[in-house]
């Protein structure tokens, strides 16, 4: 902030406290010559309507002054005067931080007992599953759900399908860096008929009854630009998140029209990384209970 | 005819009043019974939550509270300026046009048409246009003060002054935006700069148009219907300068911790404090001036709509500082605790007001001796009363509620409630609340009736202008 808009905003704040309080002092003494008390001054509006010119309120005058003095107190303390930094130097930053260091101070006792244990470890400590739970329902079940089986979009957590692979470096790796599914779109590429043929490939891949010279045809399209991805027998690849399309577990529905606007439109499915946020002992603890769901 | 108080327009703009209070409660009654009910969307994105809720507020501030501002505004400034209204085809053009504002909300907010921005979402043509009827609303109101037959200028005007030049700036600064096409315009500002100078002109709506415009309203029709007058000269003075100066350095408030500078948030903080004593002038001043007659609230309840309306007033300019501090506002930001301020404010003072003026207009606009019944105004106060009481105590015991659970945690740190625990726990409040905004539509709807009974049959004449009284 510049001297010039510190000055402004000081100047501003003083002249309304200082403002109040004068209006206050000139308005609770008696002025020579005004009526005071039930005596009407002397002008009338609309027939009959007047004013009388009652003192102001004791208590009320008290009042105001009250929350002035406690308003210059609070702007000595804290900052307000344009770039003064209060007496105290709170700032909301440091605020923050000390209610956080608080916590961790605190919190010492409890992840001291996890920390650098494997994954495989934590998943048979109760205590660890029991503070899995609890940070799954904080950072995970808004998208998840709170039973981690997931919704349309949202991998289901407990069917042992594993999107980007169930191990356990693969589920940890997944919730400190996050994921990011880029399947392209095809609709352009393919045009409607192609789309249409490349679908009931798919069913076929999973399975379903289907018109077999439309599903020969849509291997031709699978064969030449989706079996990069999702393997020449449709397996898919977890290293790439490209689910396997053999089963009846579909990330964003397997019926006709689902999976003509995958292709169409292509899907990018996105985890956030919680690496930065919560640090690796808890993602560890995290992953922990995310594998003992599904076995 | 000039020697004659236009009355037409003011007639005009009570029947909207009594309209748009309708509609907007309607409407907030049915989304109500959508947050405690979600289903009740239809899935048909016009009657979403999203767009219905920007239309309430619209409706009910500006179609019903803005209406009922320039109906009194209008007569009040006539009689205490004892001069027909200045310009009748200007103040004919206020009515069309704000008239025409609120129909274009009607459709345009449904339509999912919105500048994003709370209690501004209309998009920048109807700005324009709000623009033109608030700068014709002016010239109509300061040309009647300007050709006043009295020396003294009524204190009712200062607050309708200090609300109408104020309105008019605060729209104008918090709406500049770049058109790109009929319907969407992006607004100047970004970050936290538009989020500030929102809240600038959130804060200053309900200062200005929300108080002291209803402040104009009770300063004449209390010691009207009460037949006293005014309490104290000097506690107007003090408290209508130290309202409209303090009130521009509220809004930071609505933004404690965020990214808004730590002296910005400071400052909207102990303005909010000190704007304690001059929120409560006005109470006092209007209080006071009943003593004395308190015994004619046996027998008017229009003056129970009035003497209430007070007291909500108190007490949400009582509730509102308190909120404003950051150890309070760390619990009570972002929960219906906030909603339910509002509507202490909305319901209890603003509509009680209102309702209150309209009780006492009708009757000298048509020429009639009284309301068709006094006893269903009685019914009218006593439904309503309940219904505001349901409202806001419910909205206080969720909001409390959500402030705790949202900050509950666990000996391993995390939250101990998901988000939809609190949402599932407030659902029974939710449908209190939707009670208490029943009783209070039903309350309208007495009214409608009652106002129906009392103008079927008659025919509005105009009133002579008063002469002045002698040696004033």
């Amino acid at each position: 902030m510049s001297v010039a808009v510190s000055l402004f905003i000081t100047a501003m704040v003083v002249l309304m406290i200082v403002g109040s309080v004068w209006m206050l002092l000139a308005t609770s003494r008696e002025q020579p010559g005004q009526p005071t008390g039930n005596t009407p001054k002397d002008h009338t509006w609309d027939g009959d309507l007047q004013e009388l010119n009652n003192p102001l309120p004791r208590w009320w005058l008290w009042l105001f002054i009250l929350t002035i003095v406690f308003s210059i107190a609070y702007l000595i303390a804290y900052p307000g005067f344009g770039s003064y930094k209060g007496m105290l130097g709170w700032t909301q930053q440091s605020q923050y931080q000390q209610q956080v260091d608080a916590a961790n101070e605190k919190l010492e006792a409890l992840y001291g007992q996890f920390e650098g244990r494997s994954v495989a470890e934590l998943s048979t400590d109760s205590e660890a599953l029991r503070v899995g739970g609890s940070l799954f329902a904080q950072h995970c079940a808004a998208c998840h759900g709170s039973d981690a089986k997931g919704a349309r979009g949202f991998p289901n957590l407990t069917d042992n399908e594993w999107q980007w692979g169930g191990s356990d470096d693969q589920i940890l790796a997944s919730i400190i860096n996050g994921r990011q599914a880029a399947m392209p779109p095809w609709g352009t590429v393919l045009g409607d008929r192609g789309v249409t043929e490349a679908v009931i490939y798919v069913q076929q891949l999973s399975g379903g009854k289907v018109d077999a010279g439309l599903a020969a045809a849509g291997k031709k399209h699978y064969d030449m630009l989706c079996i990069s991805c999702h393997g020449a027998d449709g397996t898919g690849n977890a290293v790439l998140g490209a689910p396997d399309l053999t089963n009846t577990i579909w990330l964003y529905g397997g019926d006709f029209d689902s999976l003509t606007e995958s292709l169409v439109l292509g899907r990018n499915g996105a985890m956030p990384a919680y690496g930065e946020l919560i640090g690796e002992d808890k993602a560890r603890i995290l992953a922990a209970y995310v594998r003992s769901l599904s076995h | 005819m000039n020697t004659m108080y236009n009355d037409r327009v003011v007639r005009q703009f009570v029947y909207v009043t009594i309209l748009w209070g309708v509609v907007g409660m309607a409407i907030g009654v049915f989304i109500a019974a959508q947050l405690a009910w979600p289903a009740l969307n239809f899935d048909l994105p016009w009657l979403t939550y999203s767009r219905l809720r920007p239309l309430h507020t619209n409706a009910v501030i500006f179609g019903f509270g803005g209406s009922g501002l320039f109906a009194t505004s209008y007569y009040i400034v006539q009689r205490t300026c004892h001069v027909r209204l200045f310009s009748g085809k200007l103040a004919a053009f206020t009515f069309w046009g704000w008239t025409a504002i609120i129909i274009s909300a009607a459709i345009t907010l449904p339509m999912g048409i919105t500048q994003s921005k709370e209690y501004a979402e209309l998009e920048w043509p109807i700005d324009l246009l709000i623009t033109v009827v608030w700068v014709a609303y002016g010239i109509v109101f300061f040309g009647t003060i300007v050709k006043r037959k009295v020396q003294h200028i009524y204190v009712a005007n200062w607050f309708f002054a200090a609300y109408i030049i104020t309105i008019a700036v605060l729209h104008i600064v918090n709406n500049l935006a770049i058109p790109v096409s009929l319907t969407k315009s992006y607004v100047i500002y970004s970050g936290t700069v538009d989020a500030m100078v929102q809240w600038w002109y959130g804060h200053n709506a309900v200062g200005f148009f929300l108080t002291a415009g209803f402040l104009g309203m009770m300063y004449y029709f209390v010691p009207r219907q009460a037949n006293r007058p005014v309490y104290s000269y000097r506690l107007s003075i003090v408290h209508f300068w130290a309202l409209i100066a303090i009130y521009m350095w509220a809004g930071p408030h609505h933004l404690h911790y965020t990214a808004l500078p730590d002296w910005a948030q400071s400052l909207g903080m102990v303005f909010s404090l000190i704007l304690l004593a001059p929120s409560w002038g006005g109470m006092i001043n209007g209080m006071m001036t009943l003593s004395g007659a308190w015994h004619k609230l046996r027998t008017d309840p229009v003056l129970k709509f009035m003497i209430v309306s007070l007291s909500f007033y108190g007490m949400s300019t009582f509730e509102g500082p308190m909120m404003s501090i950051k150890t309070v506002n760390a619990l009570s930001h972002y929960t219906d605790w906030t909603i339910g301020h509002v509507h202490s404010g909305a319901l209890g003072w603003v509509a009680f007001i209102t309702i209150g003026c309209v009780y006492s207009l009708i009757p000298r606009l048509w020429n009639v001796k009284a309301m068709y019944s006094t006893r269903l105004i009685d019914l009218h106060f006593w439904v309503s009363t309940i219904g505001v009481v349901l409202y806001i105590a419910s909205m206080w015991i969720a909001g409390v509620m959500q402030g705790l659970m949202w900050r509950d945690t666990q000996d391993d740190g995390t939250l101990t409630y998901t988000f939809i625990e609190s949402i599932a726990a407030t659902q029974p409040y939710y449908m209190i609340r939707v009670l208490g905004g029943l009783l209070f539509l039903a309350g309208m709807a007495i009214m409608v009736y009652n106002v129906v009974r009392t103008l079927s049959g008659t025919e509005a004449s105009d009133t002579a202008v008063l002469e002045p009284a002698k040696g004033t």
